[in-house]
Formats: structure tokens, C-alpha cells, sequence
């Protein structure tokens, strides 16, 4: 075990030369009752234990660069570097927000153009790239819906649906804009099921939040019935863009009829995912909705860019400044770089890849929806229960080998769920070695249950007690 | 091919007749032929990368970069020196590449990483549990208030008018959809009136907002406002700005309940406005109900010490829609960042950077007040950012000072009425005497 | 494995009616199905509800689950060994409850009987 950086170094270390004070000394001004009594604890260290303590922590890590990362619903595809080295040009990186419009320029026409192209992707009228984050661009969204139908005499519509397999977000940013939240079972096919909806649709219902590819990774193909359905009584359609990856380029969720649409820029978009963020969830709408996007848009009047306050019907600002700019350069790079055949090529080989892996793997495991799958595909892993296996001791294995772990448990609605999203910047070589491991680690759990329960085991640690985790939480550093 | 696609064509016949299709058409067809549009998508062609790259370079270089330039705008982001080590250390694949450590075996080193953050976080504020960040510093804010809001169950919101109005303005977005509202404090001398306050509201409110230093750079008396608050039942919350806690009074001094900040500062670059991220730290009674990741310490089944994201349970992946925030990311990246900073930093470091700011604004506010083309504002003891007023047009200032390549300020005319000629200064340990010197002799010439 | 003497709701919980009160806890269903508590978050004494409202909740790793009034009233009393050993609901739970109701009323309508919650189980597990 690492040793933290606290507990590292001695008293007196620095890793920081500082500029020796050039003006004269104003502390004596400040008032006694505002000063800190005791000292912040950081730690005191030199700058190599810093450089070799992190190198250290990383090397305890899991990145896309060294490692396949099948991670269902996530989208793991490779980052491009170039992407990296254009978002660090000091004419991005070192900018202050609050500059003179005519000093940022560039910043406002890369913001404008992105939008664009974004429009076109989406088929959408109008993008405002404030939010942070999927979930982020999800709550703007419902609250756009909540104004917009507030503003039209309907705020009697304060129902929205979302499948029973959705993301956690979809109902939590429901509730969170003031609306109930009521979940529509799936079908068979792991599709929404029209006829409950139906049913379920009257004229309290506010929309539907749905995504497409599913969150089972099946395409929705009543998707036009369905937008009918919601609109015959004047609801709103949102679409989740969690799994573009799957349709980029060969169909735009403002032809199946959604009215608002979120794009994740960290998944189809490639922008790294840092452990965790920054991300970035643009949030795009139909012409009707444009004037209640976030304060402010970026726009363009003849040579100018500028940001614009104006509109009287926006929902106001929701991120301290303008979004999460230096992810927005990298995924603007990646669609200039890629054009409009790359983008396609991207959900081509996806869809392709995905549907491979199922076919290797469907010969010996389950694949409850095993029709109309696109870029990802769930596996029940339930088949080795009596032997005590379940689909997280499968999952852990692959670490062994260097393969991350699927998403494990990933919609409840399938038992022992793994979801399994392979993306397309991986080769067939990295393929059939996954699927011969996974077959292999089959028959492990046939033959040696025992392996697969204390997996992984060549981590620096074993499975961990998360339990004695969340009920005696320790979440600082204490001598 | 794109070239981030490495199956050739010869592999994807294969995979095609393994599968038992003919064409990649064929993995479409669930998709109705009346809504696939191949030509719909107006894009372009794509670009190689030496096209890319001429044309990123010219965007880039169509702004004005703070490196060419002499930065004093503040107002919610900082012109702060970041150690090299830093950048070099967040750009390690095994960082930058990984997602979420959902699978903890195979993320000790982010989970232990973003522990250390918390621990630090935890100790600059005075705090007993802080999570692993969210967006920035105003969203930090409005899961403050819904936190708060989750124990109080209260309508109104009481918000200093020294707030960062752009803090304020994405609080108001998302308060507006709880059947809350916000109620601004009246300010005086650049600081908050709490005596202000109507009975009425006090009453109805279940958290006190303030800022410190607030808006305008003034340091708020935070000792009273806790009593202020704990007299009146509310929940204190304070946006802290990391730096000065270097040298003012941490929050855990003064008994706040809930801290928030932006945390740009600690290592990150200013990059438009993003990304950054917001920190979030609580007394202990709240931990349980911090929104976010947070990490915690246990054991493996060998006893090994281990990390994990806990606390799962309030989250909305699992409470969905009775979840207090959707949030379902941290700006882990960013939170790396400012744990290596505020490492390099150290505890004698965090305290010189301080002092630098403090003695610096202090330099450049007194000679600049002499100066007859400003004059003060305020008469508030204040950290390392200031108001002052100019005798002429504001802007007409600014263009000036930024003919010779100095940002001096921003403007405050549109955020407040009653300040059509005022602008807020910073001034950070990256400002020297001689660019100071500048500034001030160039009002002389001016006034 | 289903006390006779005690009321129960579809919510999974059950109702001891005593002279002090209504005391509430969860069932040996509910605590299977959580498996390993976590935490229990007590509400605060005092705190008056209706009927069916979401009182308190009880987190194990990988879910949380509201408890609901299972009739009108006030809160009169919590369990306080709950806070450091939330563990005590999978020991025992008829033993451990989590809260004490004071009713205005005696109405107990809409709860089940030992027998009626038994064959709820029943159909549930079908």
C-alpha cells in the first residue's frame, strides 16, 4: 500500500520556489479577528517526493491508453493525442472569462462553430454547450421543458416518463426540475413497451426521457409511434445522447422526432474521461425551445462573435461561466478531424464490433436481448449461479488480465448483468482475446469457483469490505 | 478508414461472415429506413492533422493570451502560477484515459488520489468531510442549498448581496424549480447587512449564503454571521476563495456547516471559464448528506488498507428520483489538479502565495487610490481583489491600459447599477512591482 | 418467522402497539432483501406525519429504502443504538425498532395481521 502524501516527507520540506516579496508588507493591516489561528495541514514535501508519490498512484490505475475498457455505457474509445495538444495552446488554456469580447475571439468562433456542427449532428435546431456534464445537460433540459410549458398556460403537465431501465439521472434530474417521475416497463425485446405507454400517456404527461440506442443497447424501432404518441398530447420528447456512439452519422435524433437532446462530448466525442471528469453535456433543441436555452449563447453577428444575454424566456445560467471550454476544443478537433465519414465510420465499426463479440460470446453465455443491438450488448450471467459465480467474479477476472471490467449490475431490469460496449477503436486481434478470456474464465467458473471468488489477484489489493465502508465512513486522512 | 479505426477491411468481411451478414448496412436495419438520412448531417470533410492543427493554431491565436498580456481581472477565476509538475502529473494516461473508479481492485491509485484531495480540502477549510468535487464553483452552491434544504425543508434562501452574481444567477436557476426563492441581503460598505434581514424572512429561510472574501474582494465579519446564524437556526453555507485560507480564518474556525468554493485556482488553468471545479465540505452532521463521489478508506480481505467510492446509497443511480442531486461525475481531473497544487504548495507555501496576494493588492490599491483617476470605494478590510471607482468612463480606462497589453479589471456596470464606473481588480503572486508601478504611473498619466 | 402479536404493512414494516406507543421497525423480508444496513436515518423527535408518508431510510451498499408512516402521528422516540450499529436491523429486526409513534387517535386501519402479511410475502416470492 502507497503510504499517503501526508504521511510522507519532513517538516521544513518545500517543493515551491516563490518570488521574494517586492512591495512592502501589509500584514500588520489586517484584522486579528480575520486571521486563521491554526495553521492548514498539507503536507511538506520536496517537488520529487510529489513527482514520485503521483507517479506511484499512477501507475495503481486503469487508463484507455494501455488497456481495453469494455465498459457498457461509457464508451471507452481511444483519445486522441493531437486533441490533447490543441486544447493546451495558450490561446485556449491561458484565457480569462471575463476578457474583452474582441480578446476572445477565437474562443467564441470555435464555441459558435462547435454548436453548429453539433446542430447538424443531432438535427436539432440550436446548442448551448454550458453544461458540465451528461447529467448536467439532462437537468438544463427539463427545466427548459418546465419553463417552456409553464410559459404556454401548461403547467397542469408535471408528469414525465422514463423507461425502467433508464440511468439513474434521467429520473433523479426529473425531480430535481419539479416534476414526477413514472417509470414504463420494457418489453420482451428489451424495447419500450408501446401499448403501457400508450396507456400511460394522457394530458398531465409533461414528455419522455428516453435513450436511443437503450440502455440494453437495443434501437427503439417504434421510435416514430412513440414521439407521435407523446406529442398527440403536446409532450415533449428528450433524448438521452448516452449512446450516440451507436448512430453518429446515420441517424439524428431530431428525424426520430426528439425535441431536446443531450450529447455526452467524453463519449461519442472522445474527450478523455479524467478518472471521472471533466465532462461536458451540450444540450440541443428544437427551433420552439431555442429562446429558453441558458444564458448566455454564443452568437455571431456578421464578423463578431459574441455572448448573448438577451433572451427573456431563458432558463438563466447554470454553469459559473460558459461550460467546460477546454473539453469543448477537444471534440471540436475530433469532429473536424474525423468529417462527416469518420463520424459514420464511428458507428459503423461500433455497431460492428459489438455485434461480433455477441456472436462469440452468445455461444456460451446468455444474451437476454439478442435482437437489434447496436454498439453494446448485455450478457445475463446467471447461468453459473449454482456453483456460486455471479457476473461481478466474472467481471473482476478480466483484471487479472489487463482487461477492465464490463458494467456490472447495469440495468437492474436483467439479473447479473454485465454490459459490454467494446467501441470502435479496437481491432479484432483485442477482441478475440477478450472473448477467448471471457471463455476461458467460463470455464474456470465451471471447473474452479473458488479462483473467480477472490478475483482479481494481482492487484495490490483484494476485494475490499465496502460495507464496513459506508457504515464507519473515513473519508480524510487522521494521524 | 479513420485512423483511429484499426480494422481493415479484409477483418471486417470477416466479422461480417462470422456474424452472418453481408454488409455493415445489415447491423442498421432495426433502424426505420424514414428516419436514416446519411446526407441529412451537414458536415464537412474531414481535416489531416497538419489542416487541424493550422487551423486550432489560428483560432488560438485570434485571443489574446493572459502569458502576453498583464492579467488583474479576477471576479471568480485567477491568474495563478501553476508548478509545472502539476501539468505534467494530470497528463499521465493512467489518469487522463481512466473512467470513473467505479472498479476499485483496478483504481487504487485515482481513489487514493482523490482520498488525499479530500483530506486536504478537509484541512484547508477546517471541515470534517468534503466529497470529490462537482462542476464549479456556482453549481458547489446550489447543492449546497439543496443539501440544506433536505434537513430545513424552508422556501426561501437567505444570499448575501456580496455574492458573485454569477453564483447567484445559476443558484436562482436551480431553486426556482423547488418552490424556493432567493432573497438578497442588503450590503454596506461592501459587506453584508445581516441586521437587514425582515423578520419575516429570517423566519421562512433555512441557510444563510455569504461569500468571503465576497464579490467585491471585502472580508465578511464570518464570526458574527455563525452566531447570526445559529441564533436563527439556519444553516451557515460560505463560498471561500481556497487561496486566502492560507491566511484568513477557515470556515471550521468560524463553525460553518457547509463550504463551497471555486477551486480554478489550485493548479488549474483559466481556459475560458472551464473546466474547473467546485469543492464541497461539511461539519460532520452532513456528511451523510454530501450530494457527489466521495471516497473512504477500508479493508481488503487480506486486512490490506484500500480505498472505495462509498456512501453510495444517497446517489442517483440508486435513489433516482429521490436522489437531492442527479450529479453522477466529479471533475476528477480538475480535483487531481488541485490535490498535486495544494501538495507543491505545502503548508508554509499556501500561506507565502497568500501573503503574496494580500501585500501585492495592497500595493497596487493604495497607489492606485491616490491616483485622482480613481478614488475607493470601500472602506472594508479586503484579500486580494478591490473595488474602485473611476472618475471617467470605465471602459475608456480599460481600453487604454489594454493597448499596452494590461487587462486591468473587470467592469462591474452591467452586474450592478449603482456601479456604472467601478471595477474589480485582482492581483495574484504573479504580478510584480514593476508591472504594479506600471499600472498606477499610467493613471497619473491619465487623470 | 412472523410474529403473531404484531401489525404489518405492505411497506415491509411492523407495528408493536404498546401503552407507550407505536413502536415500528422493518420486517425479516425487508432486511433480507437490503441485505447488510449501513445506515438508518432517524427522523427527529417531534416531527409530526400522515399516513403512508416517507419517514426515514434505511441504506445497506448498493440500495436505500424509504420507511414509511404506517399511521398518522408523531414521532415520540428513535432508536439511538441504530446511529453506530445499523447492523442491529440484520441481527433482529423485531427487536431493534427504528422509531416510536405517538398516535392521536387508535385508528389502525389498513394494517395486516400477522396472517395477511404472510400471505402477501407469499405472493410476492411467486
Amino acid at each position: 500500500m502507497t503510504k499517503l502524501i501526508f504521511e510522507k516527507g519532513k517538516p521544513g520540506r518545500r517543493a515551491i520556489h516563490l518570488p521574494k516579496m517586492d512591495t512592502p508588507d501589509y500584514m500588520n493591516t489586517l484584522s486579528k479577528k480575520y486571521m486563521r489561528k491554526t495553521p492548514a495541514d498539507l503536507p511538506e514535501v520536496s517537488e520529487p517526493d510529489v513527482v514520485r508519490h503521483y507517479t506511484d498512484l499512477s501507475t495503481k490505475n486503469f487508463g484507455v491508453d494501455a488497456n481495453f475498457y469494455p465498459l457498457g455505457s461509457c464508451t471507452m474509445k481511444y483519445n486522441p493525442k493531437i486533441n490533447e495538444y490543441m486544447a493546451a495552446l495558450p490561446g485556449f488554456s491561458d484565457v480569462h472569462p471575463l476578457q474583452p469580447e474582441h480578446t476572445v475571439q477565437g474562443c467564441l468562433e470555435l464555441m459558435h462553430c462547435l454548436q453548429q456542427l453539433l446542430c447538424e449532428i443531432a438535427g436539432m435546431d440550436a446548442f448551448s454547450l454550458q453544461p458540465a456534464a451528461g447529467a448536467q445537460g439532462e437537468i438544463t433540459g427539463l427545466m427548459i421543458m418546465r419553463k417552456y410549458l409553464n410559459d404556454h398556460g401548461l403547467e397542469h403537465k408535471n408528469i414525465i416518463l422514463v423507461p425502467d431501465s433508464s440511468h439513474g439521472t434521467n429520473p433523479a434530474s426529473a425531480a430535481l426540475a419539479g416534476f414526477t417521475v413514472q417509470t414504463i416497463p420494457s418489453d420482451q425485446k428489451g424495447q419500450t413497451d408501446l401499448q403501457q405507454l400508450k396507456e400511460m400517456v394522457h394530458d398531465g404527461v409533461a414528455g419522455l426521457m428516453l435513450t436511443n440506442p437503450n440502455t440494453v443497447g437495443v434501437f427503439e424501432e417504434h421510435i416514430e409511434e412513440i414521439a407521435s404518441v407523446i406529442h398527440s398530447v403536446n409532450g415533449l420528447l428528450y433524448y438521452d445522447g448516452a449512446n450516440a456512439n451507436a448512430i453518429v452519422g446515420i441517424v439524428r435524433p431530431g428525424d426520430m422526432g426528439f425535441d431536446l437532446v443531450h450529447f455526452n462530448l467524453h463519449k461519442t466525442f472522445s474527450t478523455p474521461h479524467g478518472g471521472g471528469g471533466p465532462g461536458s453535456g451540450p444540450i440541443g433543441v428544437k427551433k420552439f425551445l431555442e429562446e429558453y436555452l441558458p444564458n448566455p449563447v454564443v452568437k455571431k453577428d456578421s464578423d463578431r462573435y459574441f455572448l448573448d444575454y438577451s433572451s427573456p424566456c431563458s432558463i438563466g445560467k447554470i454553469h459559473s461561466f460558459y461550460g467546460n471550454f477546454g473539453v469543448l476544443v477537444k471534440a471540436y478537433c475530433y469532429i473536424l478531424n474525423l468529417g462527416r465519414e469518420g463520424l459514420i465510420q464511428v458507428a459503423e465499426n461500433a455497431v460492428l464490433n459489438a455485434n461480433y463479440i455477441a456472436k462469440r460470446l452468445g455461444e456460451f453465455l446468455k444474451i437476454p436481448f439478442d435482437k437489434g443491438f447496436m454498439h453494446e450488448f448485455i450478457v445475463s450471467y446467471d447461468t453459473l449461479l449454482d456453483q456460486g459465480i455471479h457476473a461481478k467474479d466474472a467481471a473482476k477476472r478480466l483484471i487479472d488480465f489487463g482487461i477492465h471490467p464490463p458494467t456490472m449490475y447495469f440495468p437492474a431490469i436483467v439479473s447479473e448483468a454485465l454490459m459490454i460496449e467494446p467501441t470502435e477503436t479496437e481491432s479484432k486481434e483485442t477482441l478475440d482475446r477478450f472473448c477467448d478470456l471471457m471463455e476461458q474464465i467460463y470455464q474456470e467458473g465451471i471447473n474452479d469457483p473458488e479462483l473467480l471468488k477472490t478475483t482479481p489477484h494481482t492487484k495490490t489489493v483484494r476485494r475490499l469490505d465496502e460495507v464496513a465502508a459506508a457504515r464507519n465512513p473515513v473519508i480524510k486522512y487522521m494521524e | 478508414m479513420n485512423k483511429y479505426i484499426p480494422n481493415t477491411q479484409a477483418q471486417k468481411a470477416e466479422m461480417l461472415s462470422y456474424i452472418g451478414i453481408d454488409s455493415v448496412d445489415r447491423l442498421f436495419d432495426c433502424i426505420p429506413d424514414s428516419i436514416k438520412d446519411r446526407n441529412g448531417m451537414n458536415i464537412p470533410e474531414g481535416l489531416s492533422d497538419i489542416e487541424l492543427e493550422g487551423k486550432l493554431r489560428s483560432l488560438s491565436g485570434k485571443n489574446l493570451n493572459v502569458n502576453d498580456a498583464v492579467c488583474f481581472i479576477g471576479a471568480g477565476a485567477y491568474d495563478r502560477y501553476i508548478p509545472a509538475v502539476v501539468k505534467a502529473l494530470i497528463s499521465r494516461q493512467e489518469f487522463l484515459t481512466a473512467y470513473t473508479p467505479y472498479q476499485a481492485e483496478a483504481s487504487q491509485g485515482l481513489l487514493q488520489a482523490i482520498f488525499e484531495y479530500q483530506s486536504l480540502i478537509c484541512n484547508l477549510t477546517g471541515m470534517e468531510g468534503s466529497n470529490a468535487s462537482v462542476y464549479d464553483g456556482g453549481s458547489a452552491l446550489a447543492e449546497a442549498v439543496s443539501l440544506s434544504n433536505s434537513v430545513k425543508r424552508k422556501s426561501r434562501v437567505l444570499v448575501s448581496g456580496c455574492l458573485n452574481p454569477r453564483y447567484r444567477q445559476v443558484l436562482d436557476t436551480y431553486v426556482r424549480y423547488k418552490d424556493m426563492k432567493t432573497v438578497e441581503i442588503d450590503s454596506a460598505d461592501g459587506v453584508t447587512d445581516l441586521e437587514s434581514i425582515s423578520k419575516d424572512d429570517l423566519a421562512e429561510s433555512g441557510c444563510l449564503i455569504l461569500q468571503n472574501p465576497n464579490y467585491f474582494g471585502c472580508l465578511e465579519d464570518m464570526e458574527s454571521a455563525s452566531e447570526f446564524a445559529k441564533r436563527n437556526g439556519l444553516h451557515l453555507i460560505v463560498s471561500v476563495n481556497p487561496i486566502s485560507l492560507g491566511i484568513l480564518q477557515s470556515p471550521g474556525e468560524y463553525e460553518a456547516d457547509i463550504v463551497t468554493g471555486e477551486g480554478q485556482e489550485l493548479g488549474n488553468g483559466l481556459s475560458f471559464g472551464g473546466p474547473y471545479l467546485g469543492f464541497f465540505a461539511v461539519s460532520k452532521p452532513l456528511i451523510r448528506k454530501m450530494p457527489g463521489r466521495i471516497v473512504g478508506m477500508t479493508k481488503d480481505l487480506e486486512g490490506k488498507a484500500g480505498y472505495v467510492l462509498t456512501m453510495q446509497a444517497r446517489e442517483q443511480h440508486i435513489r433516482r428520483e429521490k436522489a437531492s442531486s442527479n450529479i453522477c461525475s466529479n471533475q476528477a481531473l480538475n480535483a487531481l489538479a488541485a490535490a498535486i497544487y495544494l501538495s507543491v504548495l505545502g503548508k508554509q507555501g499556501v500561506v507565502d502565495v497568500a501573503k503574496l496576494s494580500f501585500n501585492k493588492a495592497h500595493y497596487l490599491y493604495n497607489g492606485l487610490k491616490e491616483t485622482r483617476l480613481f478614488k475607493e470605494r470601500f472602506t472594508s478590510e479586503f484579500f486580494n481583489e478591490f473595488v474602485l471607482d473611476a472618475g471617467v468612463n470605465v471602459k475608456q480606462i480599460q481600453d487604454a491600459y489594454l493597448n499596452n497589453k494590461i487587462l486591468l479589471g473587470y467592469g462591474l456596470a452591467n452586474e450592478f447599477s449603482d456601479m456604472k464606473n467601478s471595477l474589480l481588480i485582482a492581483v495574484t503572486e504573479k504580478r510584480t512591482k514593476k508591472e504594479m508601478d506600471l499600472v498606477v504611473e499610467m493613471a497619473g498619466d491619465m487623470s | 418467522m412472523i410474529p403473531k402479536h404484531l401489525y404489518y404493512t405492505k411497506e415491509h414494516e411492523w407495528i408493536k402497539v404498546t401503552d407507550e406507543g407505536l413502536y415500528v421497525g422493518i420486517t425479516h423480508y425487508a432486511q433480507d432483501q437490503l441485505g447488510d444496513i449501513v445506515y438508518v436515518e432517524l427522523p427527529e423527535v417531534g416531527d409530526e406525519f400522515e399516513a403512508s408518508e416517507a419517514v426515514s431510510v434505511v441504506e445497506s451498499v448498493k440500495t436505500a429504502s424509504d420507511i414509511y408512516m404506517p399511521v398518522k402521528g408523531s414521532v415520540k422516540a428513535v432508536n439511538h443504538a441504530l446511529e453506530n450499529q445499523p447492523e442491529l436491523i440484520n441481527s433482529d429486526c423485531y427487536t431493534n425498532y427504528i422509531f416510536v409513534i405517538q398516535q392521536e387517535d387508535n385508528d389502525l386501519e389498513g394494517l395486516l395481521s400477522a396472517d395477511e402479511y404472510t400471505k402477501y410475502i407469499e405472493e410476492l416470492d411467486q
